[in-house]
């Protein structure tokens, strides 16, 4: 944490905090693209702001954003090597087709615009008999129709994520009962879904071994008139 | 530019009916006393040429006029109307249906057309979008369906099942302990075999599909009408065939549509008339002067639909299976799915042949119920032996008593009559495809993509019946 002097101007409240490395979903924190949670909001917002404003923020932020990756990619190697990407030329080195036989264990096609046939490609290529762990968090094109596609990956997935899927409903959850193996689900924050309380219940009973995440059982429901907060000012009856 | 569907004229403007009162008014307060018969109100009528006439504006109906509009070659190149006689589909065979697609057939034809429907269904917001409009929800429970099998009838349900795999249906088998274990609330006994639909089945709201295949069809340009088609007016042709025998062809030239209430009927000259009747196929057949011949020969051959009584019961079950629940049909015949979100279930049975009830009218009979059909599923599922029935109703399959499958394509001796009707109670889930199927017949001479040759009129006259051997 530190104060910054930036041309004439003293900010006292700005603190350019590293943000804290959480796995994958942190990265995109560092560009300020991601959803805000609770207080950072604020901060994000000022940021935001002062990124727009002045280049010596911008500049500063992005050579943080290239320190915090080149940190990730020395903690997080693959096999223990470098991870393996394509060249300028978007050509990938020919030791890339040694991996042929590895088997993919997790997918993150988050905000990705994967659609009905494209899932077709995700559950039938060999590779993916050994998924465990599929998150499709805010895909737009996802649907009931793309749920019912889901079922091959029973013998292995163990993680699955539709938190935020605006096409999503209580109809195409109900396909989820082939996926045996799985222990969580992430329903949250699906606006399709008519009754979130009571389809988190019945989405539980469907599937005992597996958490489900994302609703309150009591939301949608109001209070009863004897659970109303008593009004502390009248006097109690005995 | 958007048609109302209404009015002949095609000015572009929107308010022609208010300015013809308008006019009239004025006419009126020139000429005082004189009666204004120069602008006489013919919008409840429909217009007097018209290239296709469809009788029945269902879900057949429509899903040909949306077809024909779709695979016309110039925009505007055919002049389709739709006449249906009651624009509240009280006894329409489409709003009263259960609503379920299902790919589990013995002919590849049907499966074919099951699975067509399915995509155009997912689809649904592509093929029928219209400008303004907000898109379709068709509510659709990708759930699947879950045939039962006994001991007699396991062998054909394997066959079947290979036969829908290769058409491409993503169907399982599964013996009763997987049953057992996948669905704990079913009772196995009596259960051989089962076939469980895992993609492309389920049910949907009929309705959505059905104002939704309405609006774009309107939007298309397509003419509809309110009223009850009463006649054909058809001329004949003695022709020779390769063998020299006599044969009288007809062709119906003109149409005449009566309107509610009134004596009032419109002449339509028309090129093609097409049977989407449903229950009442029969009758406009006989119209045509279909069946009106010695029996045995091919005149004398009536169109083998008639209306079939069906109810369908909802009840209430508390500790009923859960959200995993497929639409299960039983053995003995007995369905049921879920409805909703609150332990609701909705189902029925097909009656026996002796069991066959009244079809004069759509009352519901609750003891049906009580007898044959609560036995029966108490049976399969305990839970179900404390239920509580909340309401029911009753709507009519297009039956068709020769094999159960539907007619499609010209009838042999009238010439420009096609049909699209019979369906036996799986009209609702062929629909998109046969309306396709329709089209492609009448615009391009045959059928293109999926070929329902075996559903012709001709399988009447040679008593060769495209049977299926499904229990459903």
């Amino acid at each position: 944490m530190w104060d910054l002097v930036l041309g004439d101007r003293r900010i006292n409240s700005l603190r350019l905090v590293a943000r804290m490395w959480n796995g994958t979903r942190g990265i995109h924190r560092l560009g300020g693209a991601v959803v805000p949670e609770g207080n950072q909001k604020k901060e994000r917002t000022m940021l935001q702001f002062l990124t727009n404003h002045f280049y010596d923020v911008e500049a500063l932020r992005g050579y943080l954003l290239q320190r915090e990756m080149s940190k990730v990619h020395m903690k997080n190697r693959f096999r223990d090597k470098e991870w393996i990407r394509p060249d300028k030329y978007g050509h990938f080195s020919p030791e890339f087709w040694n991996f042929q036989e590895v088997p993919v264990e997790a997918v993150d096609a988050s905000d990705c615009e994967i659609n009905y046939e494209g899932l077709d490609n995700l559950r039938e290529c060999v590779l993916l008999k050994e998924l465990q762990s599929l998150l499709l968090q805010r895909c737009p094109h996802v649907d009931d129709w793309c749920l019912s596609r889901l079922y091959p990956l029973a013998d292995s997935l163990q993680e699955l994520s539709l938190a935020g899927c605006p096409r999503v409903s209580e109809r195409g959850l109900a396909c989820l009962h082939h996926l045996q193996n799985l222990r969580r689900l992430d329903i949250s924050d699906l606006p399709a879904v008519s009754n979130p309380g009571l389809t988190q219940i019945l989405v539980e009973e469907m599937l005992p071994n597996c958490k489900v995440v994302g609703v309150d059982w009591a939301e949608g429901l109001k209070l009863g008139p004897e659970e109303q907060p008593q009004d502390t000012a009248s006097p109690v009856l005995a | 530019v958007a048609h109302t569907g209404r009015t002949v004229g095609r000015l572009g403007e929107g308010d022609w009916d208010g300015k013809v009162s308008e006019i009239k008014k004025k006419i009126k307060s020139i000429l005082p006393g004189t009666s204004c018969d120069l602008l006489p109100d013919t919008s409840h009528l429909p217009p007097e040429h018209s290239d296709v006439v469809i009788v029945g504006g269902g879900v057949l109906g429509l899903s040909v006029a949306y077809w024909l509009k779709k695979l016309e070659s110039r925009r505007g190149g055919i002049r389709v109307l739709v006449v249906e006689r009651d624009h509240t589909y009280s006894q329409a065979s489409t709003g009263l249906s259960v609503g379920g697609i299902c790919q589990q057939f013995s002919l590849p034809e049907n499966i074919q057309l099951s699975l067509f429907s399915a995509s155009f269904l997912r689809n649904i917001n592509e093929y029928l979008a219209v400008t303004n409009a907000p898109p379709l929800d068709l509510q659709f429970n990708p759930s699947g369906y879950l045939l039962l099998a006994s001991e007699k009838d396991a062998a054909a349900m394997e066959s079947n099942v290979k036969v829908q795999k290769q058409e491409g249906a993503k169907v399982c088998l599964m013996s009763p302990d997987q049953l057992r274990n996948k669905f704990p609330w079913i009772n196995t006994e009596g259960v051989a075999l089962a076939s469980y639909g895992m993609e492309n089945e389920g049910w949907f709201d009929p309705w959505c599909l059905l104002q939704g295949l309405r609006q774009k069809v309107e939007s298309m340009g397509v003419f509809f009408c309110q009223g009850e088609v009463t006649r054909f007016v058809s001329s004949s042709q003695r022709m020779l065939t390769t063998d020299d025998e006599m044969v009288i062809l007809k062709r119906i030239h003109e149409v005449h549509v009566k309107m509610d209430h009134s004596l009032e009927y419109q002449p339509v000259e028309c090129a093609i008339v097409i049977n989407a009747a449903g229950a009442w196929s029969a009758q406009i057949a006989a119209l045509a002067g279909i069946g009106k011949g010695p029996p045995g020969t091919l005149q004398g051959t009536k169109l083998p639909v008639e209306p079939r009584k069906r109810d369908v019961y909802v009840w209430h079950c508390p500790q009923g299976p859960g959200l995993e629940t497929p639409l299960v049909a039983d053995t003995s015949g007995a369905y049921f799915r879920r409805e909703g979100l609150g332990s609701n279930y909705l189902g029925g049975r097909s009656p026996t042949e002796e069991e066959e009830p009244d079809p004069t009218n759509l009352e519901v009979d609750h003891d049906f119920f009580q007898e044959k059909v609560w036995p029966h599923l108490a049976l399969r599922v305990p839970a179900f032996e404390t239920l509580k029935v909340q309401t029911a109703w009753a709507g009519y399959y297009d039956y068709n008593t020769f094999d159960q499958n539907g007619v499609v394509g010209p009838h042999p001796l009238v010439v420009n009559m096609y049909f699209a009707t019979g369906f036996s109670g799986h009209g609702l889930q062929q629909a998109p495809g046969v309306g396709r199927a329709v089209a492609e017949m009448i615009l391009q001479g045959s059928f293109q993509t999926i070929d329902l040759s075996s559903f012709l009129f001709n399988r009447f006259y040679l008593g060769e019946k495209t049977q299926e051997n499904t229990t459903m």
